[in-house]
């Protein structure tokens, strides 16, 4: 007899249409069109970051310093225009402080070899720690007059559209575009299969992996600016926060195995849909933040589990340092 | 004037010493001690009182807490993990003990019980899906980091008021807070005690072993039977025990349930873990690393907090931290082998005055000349680098093998052939004694005995470890040739102590005096050191005096001799020096002079560039090793010397056929036996005007009865 076995992406939009039907039956106000649109309007920037992050994990990487990049270059741009530079001027800057920190970890990951994972916790501290103490006056960085005309990016619609999932869509077919259609892309796929294979194929797997962060700083970097223009702030303190664990928690459950090699756009959307639609049942049933949490993180650790027990790792095979 | 000066350079430079420490386990852990003494020292200059007793005491407190998670930590890491929710099972085991005891008013023994089982438990959830189900310890504990934050979040939501409103006053919980014994804090005396206690466990206790053996492969591991699953996820729960007891002594220190109590705490942990040397990946460690990373980070950022430091600062300056170690620890992992072999050979000035003429015309007592080309060739093609020959007194030939097997071919003809002992390293120099049995010097091994019938026995193969030497010089890599007094010691030379078997031409290169003399008594079975400082010392003979013996250094091309015995005993004299090749073994003669084999004959580029110390670094520093400068050892001959050094004949084979290699010659019955370690045979040379029923060790130990 075959043996019946499902792949995580099925699992989780079935988890996903369980809980949306039962959300839909049971709570009052949750199948709305108003209601919906909030809903994805709350994760259009989770799914932003998820899609940053999936390319990197698709390449057998892990990037926990995304939300530093969502924080302090957007927040640059609203402190320089604060103080009176022009916006391009200071978007322009953003973009360089975004493109110079992707090299960072891109080097460190590529170059130095420091695991992807330590390397972006200390760099997204180093990040966060110079946003603090040389860039920003305030916690939250205030909008400003110079910014008149910018908030359009996350505020209002377009065809009826909220604008910020417009800006998650356009994000999407982006990613999509360099994932399926690029060389670059096939790459990424190839290097997070097997490193050691792609490199004695020829593949250029340095300057590769720094390229692939340096485009997640920049996703990273617009999620922020999308951010900001939809609540008309930077809330710098978001460094803080449990996001980043969010944004695992889209690509993890989304499918795309922390192992590399496989999954893509599509799994993010299915990710961020199933965590927004958890996370807009929970707050309409009025459950606490650090209740919220508490299930998310049960939640993944079920998925998890479920992934290894479905997709078991070999004691053979498993690789040293494979952390 | 240039020359001297290189010398005096070479010779009181102690360069061999950078290749030797680095290539020591120890200095992992000396580079972060001296990054500690550096930040203690640049801090204590520009914070006053950083060193008084009271900051002290304060800085202990704090680092036996940390030290604890850093335990914790290092020993998941070095079990090929990561524990990233220890900031949160830190806050919730604070939590149980301030639950306990504010708001169920549980007596303190029990509280410290309840909370060490809650830490356990909190960990064993990390264990058992890291260990038994084998998720990924990075994305498990992130998980439970968050769940167990979120847990505490909302207790803490329903509980901070009654534990805000309490103030137990008791004086075992306020000592664990607080007190101290000679002013050493509490804490700091629990976790010396763990720390001693962790230490022991790690190096000299099965389970530790079975932990680095796990981190080190873990599939290598699996397949030799070690409990895997079970290993891995009790290190988890002791990750959170340990958590658990730096929980209990925060809470009593302190008393609060601050919401964002461990927050960012895994960070802190695991660059001190990283900074203190422990790898990444697992299986390299240790409870002193560990010590050493937390001092620094809490040094660092105390000085910080100290000098008033912005947050960002703070942040900054532990994110760079932690990166720069990484960066370091991985790199030197990588490159740890190939810095050490790039640094490792250190040469020194060695200098030679031009050697005396060989040619042809020239004259004197090495001219070259063609007696040993019509050599009779003994076991052809059936034997490998037969390095010493020896017959014993019933005619039958001894030799080496390559493969680690000592040869015996029969008497008269030598056509047959057998295994006579197997030892399993190189048989180098061999020597009987009085009652025949074999000794050999084995390369890489030792000292090694051979009964009559063929037993194979170890004699020695450790000498007194001399102080001032890094490398361990008590372990014999590379025993040479022997000779036995008549008094039962026996005399072998040990030609480096810096280099194996393998390389050991190498040595050669270096030209330094590594190599030594060391005496092995029969009687007593202990061994000794008798000479230190040579180079390369080979050959070693009895002198026909019997109160000293003669050596041959190699790369010093010299013949020596040492008194071990009557009015000069102790005493080194120059027999022979200036010698126009390498000397190797050396035997005695039937007319009473001695035998002398040149393994190879200097050259001109050799001995320049053994003035050049600096040209030969550099060459070994960026030369692939096969084209290396190396001393000659392709063509050599054998010369006849008497007592006073004097050169009386020299037997060459010019055609380099038949036997142009030699490192030992044995008379015998008026032939001249000959083994090379690079030949395929062994010569046999028929002697004129010689005693015709010569034999070495009837002549040595008496006529057979």
């Amino acid at each position: 007899m075959k043996r019946l076995r499902f792949n995580q992406q099925e699992i989780v939009f079935a988890v996903f249409a369980v809980l949306f039907l039962a959300f839909s039956i049971f709570l009052r106000g949750f199948l709305t069109p108003e209601n919906m649109l909030t809903l994805l309007q709350n994760v259009a920037v989770l799914g932003i970051l998820g899609l940053a992050m999936a390319l990197v994990v698709i390449g057998r990487g892990i990037d926990i310093s995304l939300i530093a990049a969502l924080a302090v270059p957007p927040g640059l741009v609203l402190q320089m225009v604060q103080n009176g530079h022009s916006l391009p001027a200071s978007l322009l800057t953003a973009v360089l402080l975004t493109i110079a920190f992707g090299l960072v970890n891109g080097w460190l990951i590529a170059y130095a070899e420091v695991p992807s994972l330590f390397a972006t916790l200390a760099t997204g501290l180093l990040l966060a720690g110079l946003g603090q103490a040389a860039l920003f006056q305030l916690d939250v960085v205030q909008w400003s007059d110079g910014m008149q005309g910018f908030e359009r990016l996350g505020q209002g619609t377009i065809l009826g559209i909220p604008t910020s999932i417009v800006m998650f869509a356009i994000a999407c077919v982006v990613v999509a575009f360099l994932l399926r259609q690029t060389r670059w892309g096939a790459y990424i796929y190839a290097i997070g299969d097997n490193p050691y294979a792609a490199r004695v194929t020829g593949i250029p797997s340095r300057p590769i992996i720094v390229l692939q962060y340096v485009v997640a700083a920049l996703i990273g970097c617009f999620a922020g600016l999308v951010m900001a223009a939809s609540v008309n702030s930077m809330p710098t303190r978001v460094f803080n926060s449990t996001l980043i664990y969010d944004v695992i928690l889209v690509v993890v459950l989304g499918g795309i195995g922390l192992s590399g090699g496989r999954g893509g756009v599509l799994n993010v959307i299915i990710g961020t849909l199933l965590i927004g639609t958890m996370l807009n049942g929970m707050t309409i049933m009025d459950i606490s933040y650090a209740g919220q949490n508490l299930v998310k993180g049960v939640v993944l650790l079920l998925a998890v589990i479920t992934d290894s027990f479905l997709n078991p790792r070999n004691e053979e095979t498993a690789q040293q340092g494979d952390i | 004037m240039r020359d001297t000066l290189t010398s005096l350079r070479y010779r009181y430079w102690p360069d061999h010493l950078l290749g030797e420490i680095l290539s020591k386990r120890w200095t992992e852990t000396a580079i972060p001690v001296i990054l500690l003494l550096i930040v203690g020292f640049a801090l204590s200059r520009s914070i006053d009182h950083f060193l008084s007793p009271a900051s002290l005491a304060d800085t202990a407190r704090q680092a036996g807490e940390i030290g604890f998670i850093g335990l914790g930590m290092a020993l998941v890491v070095i079990v090929g993990g990561i524990d990233l929710s220890v900031g949160s099972i830190f806050a919730l085991t604070d939590f149980c003990a301030l639950y306990l005891l504010d708001v169920l008013n549980w007596p303190v023994p029990a509280v410290v019980v309840a909370t060490l089982a809650c830490g356990a438990l909190l960990g064993a959830v990390n264990g058992v899906l890291i260990g038994y189900l084998r998720l990924r310890a990075f994305i498990t504990t992130l998980i439970t980091l968050i769940i167990y934050r979120s847990a505490f979040d909302l207790l803490i939501q329903r509980y901070s008021n009654s534990i805000a409103a309490a103030f137990p006053d008791i004086p075992s919980w306020n000592f664990i807070g607080g007190g101290d014994v000679l002013g050493i804090p509490s804490v700091a005396l629990v976790y010396i005690a763990i720390a001693i206690f962790g230490h022991i466990f790690m190096t000299r206790l099965r389970p530790g072993w079975h932990i680095t053996a796990i981190g080190g492969s873990r599939r290598s591991a699996y397949n030799s039977g070690i409990p895997v699953r079970r290993t891995i996820a009790l290190c988890y729960v002791a990750s959170g025990a340990l958590t658990s007891i730096a929980a209990l002594f925060f809470a009593a220190r302190l008393g609060t349930v601050g919401g964002d109590i461990g927050v960012g705490l895994e960070v802190i942990v695991l660059t001190a873990t990283v900074l203190g040397g422990i790898t990444l990946g697992g299986g390299k460690g240790s409870v002193a690393k560990s010590l050493v990373g937390v001092l620094i980070v809490l040094l660092i950022t105390n000085g910080l907090t100290t000098l008033n430091a912005r947050g960002g600062i703070n942040r900054m300056a532990l994110a760079g931290i932690l990166l720069i170690a990484a960066m370091v620890d991985i790199r030197w992992q990588k490159n740890r082998t190939r810095i050490i072999s790039k640094v490792y050979v250190a040469p020194t000035y060695h200098a030679l005055p031009p050697p005396p003429a060989t040619e042809i015309g020239q004259g004197g007592p090495f001219e070259q000349n063609d007696k040993l080309r019509d050599v009779e060739l003994i076991g052809l093609g059936r034997i490998e680098a037969p390095e010493d020959v020896i017959l014993d007194r019933n005619n039958n030939l001894y030799a080496g093998s390559r493969h680690g097997d000592i040869m015996r071919f029969f008497a008269p003809d030598y056509q047959r052939m057998e295994v006579f002992a197997h030892i399993g390293g190189q048989p180098l120099g061999m020597a009987f004694d009085r009652q025949d049995n074999l000794y050999v010097c084995i390369g890489g091994m030792g000292l090694y005995r051979i009964t009559p019938d063929g037993t194979v026995e170890k004699a020695t193969d450790e000498t007194n470890r001399s102080m001032h030497s890094v490398n361990d010089d008590s372990r014999l890599r590379l025993a040479d040739d022997l000779d036995i007094t008549d008094d039962g010691l026996i005399f072998f030379s040990e030609a480096t102590v810096r280099y194996e078997m393998d390389e050991w031409p190498i040595d050669g290169l270096e030209a330094r005096g590594n190599g030594r003399i060391i005496c092995y008594d029969t009687k007593t079975g202990a061994t000794h050191t008798a000479l230190r400082g040579l180079k390369f010392p080979n050959g070693i003979c009895v002198a026909s005096d019997g109160q000293s013996i003669l050596f041959a250094e190699t790369f010093g091309c010299s013949i020596k001799r040492l008194w071990f015995a009557g009015p000069k005993k102790g005493q080194v004299e120059v027999v022979m020096d200036n010698l126009p090749g390498y000397p190797d073994n050396i035997n005695l003669a039937s007319d009473g002079n001695y035998w002398l084999a040149l393994v190879g004959m200097r050259s001109p580029s050799l001995d320049l560039a053994w003035k050049m110390p600096g040209f030969r670094r550099r060459m070994a520093k960026r030369v692939p090793v096969d084209e290396w400068l190396f001393p000659n050892i392709n063509t050599g001959c054998v010369v006849k010397f008497n007592e006073q050094g004097k050169i009386l004949e020299s037997f060459w084979d010019l055609r380099g056929e038949n036997h142009p290699m030699i490192t030992s010659m044995r008379e015998h019955r008026g032939y001249l036996y000959l083994g090379g370690i690079m030949n395929n045979r062994i010569g046999r040379y028929k002697l004129d005007n010689v005693d015709p029923n010569f034999v070495q060790y009837d002549k040595r130990w008496g006529k057979l009865s």
